[in-house]
């Protein structure tokens, strides 16, 4: 008995389609290509922060037999004179890091030397035996030393994505100094470290006619490619870069890291294939969300409306580019005051460039203001999700415009539902079990729903089976399900029937994946590019002898179970086989682009919400917190597949967690170094910590978004998870902690 | 403050290099020679000189799991021994958990549960994930749920998919003793 065909499969739980290459270990990384004649580089770091590199002394190295060469900046080969060579496509305004430049040592741990050995052993062995010597400088890593340097931002291209803070409205002073409702605090979190489980690495395969087949650790082959081309001034032809899997970004791989530099100049130098691999401690050496303090303050009515908001934040940066972020933004967006003031600055530091990380900038303004909020809801004796229905808002305040959908109310609704919230004791210290004080927190998230321009490929091949392909990534994400969900559901075929290839530059061009938009972005890529096939298909269809599609429009069919039909007549069919054999034994093939829809989108404010409920366990006597359950409620337009849409925001909880208790790169700026550059002591959340974890999606359709009406999940999990903790913290224990993350010793 | 001018490392000769040596290892049943200097982890082995690159590189300090094989049925951080302390060791990647019938190579009932719990995202850690929860059930300590997070709490999972992977591996466990 055969089993009716799925062919409608978006938002469908289907498993991964990548599941058996990754359970099996068949799945490739980028340091996974053991292509032959290989040799391995591994990278020397400064051990100062600032100064001058005086001498190198390589002769030991390079006196054991198998060591081919130890790179440096004196004999590097020449590269490109002009920052814009060394700009990609997540570069903050400023001057990028330029690998082997010469010189100068900017931050702790910058690479400095690539020794190229037969071996791995031989390599990493031989670059303990290089004697650098080295003039230091005194270095400045202390933002809270530095914060009377805090300054704006320079301005460049980024800040179409990461706009500045809007102008004040109203007049906050005025307004707050008389407000009979008010609280104000200070807010520090520390640089945290992305520390995807992979190792960044790039293996170069040398071809024989000299062109470069470069496997990458990165989140866009684009990106790398435009980086490899321009730095090393080589023709687009003369290099591939692949990247089919990626042990997890998190915004790493946003920016080309210096591996790839360093992989590509020995293969090219050595004309030989070579692999470089950072090491776990060099990973804290390329990028950070960055240490930030923030000031927030709110007003409001005695009826709980808020009618004054101030948002501040000082972020450090980098003494050659400018990362900014969105931090302040938020409360103007989700919250309807009319006095508002937002400030961001800047404070350079010793320190390499901050790089996006989960939510950039999201999680960090969101963790403070949602705190803000808790303790004006105290402050008001009213309950916290009540302060939020009341200043409930479908209107973006900071662009003056309407959102394209908010279904925010029906997050709070579903999730306080399902979490028992409604039955809360609004007191302090109200929940007690043996030694342990319970709390109950909540918090809301935000993150915006952005897509970009991307393009694709879809051919239905002479068997009458799909391939579609785009040079976009999937980081862990899902992208090659759901877009194998896309062009499926697009022509009425089968998962089994679709094959979707993405991470290679051969395919036609998509963005970086970043920023939740590649689920919208290349999504919309998917859907167009399977669209001209089905045209190209009724044009076939219209052709043949007595055919019934003679008057037919393209709105005016469907597909389903592997074949056209009529929309009004479904038995008038017929097969994607039968059509693709009447195109001359030829597949048929076509390219496009998908381009968001500006006009339409323009009127709009576009973002994703979620509302977050947490228990929280706090030990009395030893201040050690568990939180023991969480439910996180979304909005976020359509969700294509709910099981991987599911662990996307598992993960992003996981995130939130370990950043409101665990994370925390912690320099000592005697040094200006990261002191626990290691997965021992750099705390993330492992399997003991993770408790009872509950994921809902609110209904919510959205036609402005991009068209098939899906915002994006990759950060939204993380956004509100901190301040619901932090709240839930202050629930049990009476302690109102705004720094991250929160030690035991905050709760002793 | 004066400019410090310091070397590192301090100078000092190497000592010559550790020779090549013939190692036997026994993967997945089969047995390979290898020319490989002693100081060669069994995870470089495996990695770098058998093309076995299901086992991963998460940190080479036994730190993170991602690295886990099975030897003689136990769990190890194959990062933290040489491969030359393994001679005459059954050692078991991913590459060799399912079971196989003729040619044809089945997945493992963990394999299967983890694809239909969803325990992965990047993938990158699970290799090790599902070669620890081999070992977790080998060793029949895990009586419950707390017991499973903890005993499989050297296995970090940057993505954050911890319920998933107790999910699967509790379906797995509950098969058995169905």
């Amino acid at each position: 008995m055969s089993t009716p065909l799925v062919t409608n499969t978006i938002g469908k739980p289907i498993n991964r389609v990548d599941g058996v290459e990754k359970v099996t270990g068949k799945a490739k990384y980028a340091a996974e290509f053991n292509v032959p004649d290989l040799a391995y580089g591994v990278v020397i770091s400064s051990a100062i922060t600032k100064g001058k590199i005086k001498s190198f002394d390589a002769s030991d190295a390079l006196s054991l037999e198998g060591v081919l060469q130890v790179f440096t900046h004196e004999n590097r080969p020449k590269l490109a004179w002009f920052d814009i060579s060394y700009k990609d496509q997540d570069a903050p305004p400023g001057a990028p890091f330029r690998p082997l430049h010469n010189a100068t040592i900017k931050y702790s741990g910058q690479p400095i030397a690539l020794v190229v050995a037969e071996t791995f052993e031989l390599a990493r062995y031989a670059a303990t035996l290089v004697r650098v010597e080295y003039e230091e400088l005194t270095h400045e890593t202390d933002l809270e030393a530095n914060l009377h340097k805090a300054r704006k931002p320079k301005h460049g291209v980024a800040d179409l994505l990461k706009p500045p803070p809007p102008k004040p409205r109203g007049d906050f002073d005025r307004v707050y100094a008389e407000d009979p409702n008010k609280v104000a605090g200070r807010y520090v979190h520390s640089a945290e470290h992305h520390n995807p489980m992979e190792l960044f690495a790039t293996t170069v395969s040398y071809e024989k006619n000299g062109k470069l087949t470069i496997y990458d650790k990165t989140q866009g082959v684009t990106n790398s490619i435009l980086y490899v081309t321009q730095v090393f001034n080589i023709p687009f032809s003369d290099v591939r870069v692949l990247s089919p899997y990626m042990g997890g970004g998190f915004g790493s791989g946003l920016r080309p890291q210096y591996q790839l530099f360093m992989a590509v100049m020995a293969a090219r130098e050595l004309k030989r294939s070579v692999r470089v691999s950072l090491t776990r401690q060099q990973m804290f050496t390329f990028g950070h969300r960055p240490a930030t303090v923030q000031q927030v303050a709110l007003g409001a009515l005695a009826d709980g409306s808020m009618n004054a908001l101030y948002h501040d934040a000082m972020s450090e940066t980098s003494k050659f580019e400018d990362y900014t972020e969105v931090v302040v933004n938020w409360g103007g967006q989700l919250y309807p005051p009319e006095n508002v003031t937002l400030d961001y600055k800047l404070v350079p530091l010793d320190v390499y460039s901050p790089l996006d990380m989960r939510a950039p900038g999201g999680v960090t303004g969101m963790s403070a203001l949602e705190v803000a909020m808790d303790e004006l809801a105290y402050n008001l004796g009213m309950d916290p999700l009540q302060l939020r229905l009341k200043n409930y808002t479908d209107h973006d305040y900071n662009q003056n415009k309407p959102y394209s959908s908010k279904e925010l109310r029906e997050c709070y609704r579903q999730g306080a539902e399902r979490f028992g919230w409604p039955s809360r004791n609004m007191e302090p210290r109200s929940m007690k079990k043996d030694h342990n004080l319970i709390g109950w927190g909540m918090a809301t998230g935000m993150w915006e729903a952005n897509q970009m321009p991307a393009r694709a490929e879809a051919v239905l091949m002479v068997n009458g089976k799909l391939r579609v392909s785009s040079a976009t990534a999937d980081i862990g994400t899902g992208t090659y399900t759901i877009m194998t969900q896309i062009a499926a559901d697009t022509l009425g075929l089968p998962i089994s029937d679709v094959l979707f290839k993405l991470g290679d530059t051969d395919m036609p061009v998509a963005p970086i994946s970043g920023g939740s938009w590649t689920a919208a972005t290349v999504g919309t890529a998917v859907q167009t590019v399977c669209q001209e096939v089905g045209k190209s298909l009724l044009k076939l269809a219209k052709n043949m002898p007595d055919s019934l599609f003679k008057g037919a429009k393209w709105e005016d069919i469907t597909f389903s179970d592997k074949h056209m039909r009529l929309k009004n007549d479904p038995n008038v069919a017929v097969s994607l086989q039968t059509l693709v054999d009447l195109n001359g034994g030829k597949a048929v093939r076509e390219t496009s682009t998908g381009l968001p829809n500006a006009l339409k989108q323009r009127n709009f404010s576009r973002a994703t919400h979620s509302a977050v409920f947490v228990e929280v366990m706090v030990d009395e006597d030893l201040g050690t917190v568990k939180v023991t359950r969480a439910v996180t409620a979304v909005a976020g337009g359509r969700i294509l597949n709910p099981k991987t849409a599911r662990s996307q925001i598992l993960g992003g909880m996981v995130w939130g967690l370990s950043k409101a208790l665990e994370e925390e790169s912690v320099m000592d700026h005697n040094f200006g170094r990261f002191m626990n550059h290691n997965l021992a002591e750099y705390h993330v959340a492992v399997n003991a910590d993770i408790h009872d974890l509950d994921v809902i999606f609110v209904e919510e359709h959205d036609d402005v978004v991009n068209p098939l009406g899906v915002k994006g999940l990759g950060e939204i999990g993380i956004v509100g998870m901190p301040a619901a903790i932090a709240n839930a913290i202050f629930h049990a224990t009476g302690r109102r902690v705004r720094d991250l993350p929160i030690r035991l010793d905050a709760l002793l | 403050m004066n400019p410090a001018v310091e070397t590192y490392p301090p100078d000092v000769r190497p000592p010559s290099l550790p020779p090549v040596h013939s190692v036997k290892l026994t993967v997945n049943g089969k047995d390979t020679e290898l020319q490989i200097s002693p100081w060669t982890t069994l995870l470089d082995a495996l990695r770098e000189y058998m093309d076995l690159t299901g086992t991963k590189k998460g940190c080479d300090h036994g730190q993170c799991g991602a690295c886990t094989v099975l030897i003689n049925g136990k769990r190890i951080n194959s990062c933290l021994t040489l491969a030359i302390m393994q001679e005459g060791a059954q050692i078991t990647t991913i590459e060799g958990i399912a079971p196989t019938e003729g040619n044809a190579s089945q997945l493992h009932p963990l394999q299967k549960a983890f694809i239909e719990h969803d325990a992965f995202q990047c993938g990158y850690c699970t290799p090790g994930q599902i070669c620890s929860a081999v070992g977790l059930m080998n060793e029949g300590k895990a009586k419950t749920t707390a017991d499973i997070k903890e005993l499989m709490s050297g296995n970090i999972c940057r993505c954050g998919a911890y319920t998933n992977i107790v999910d699967a591996i509790e379906d797995v466990m509950n098969q058995k003793n169905a």
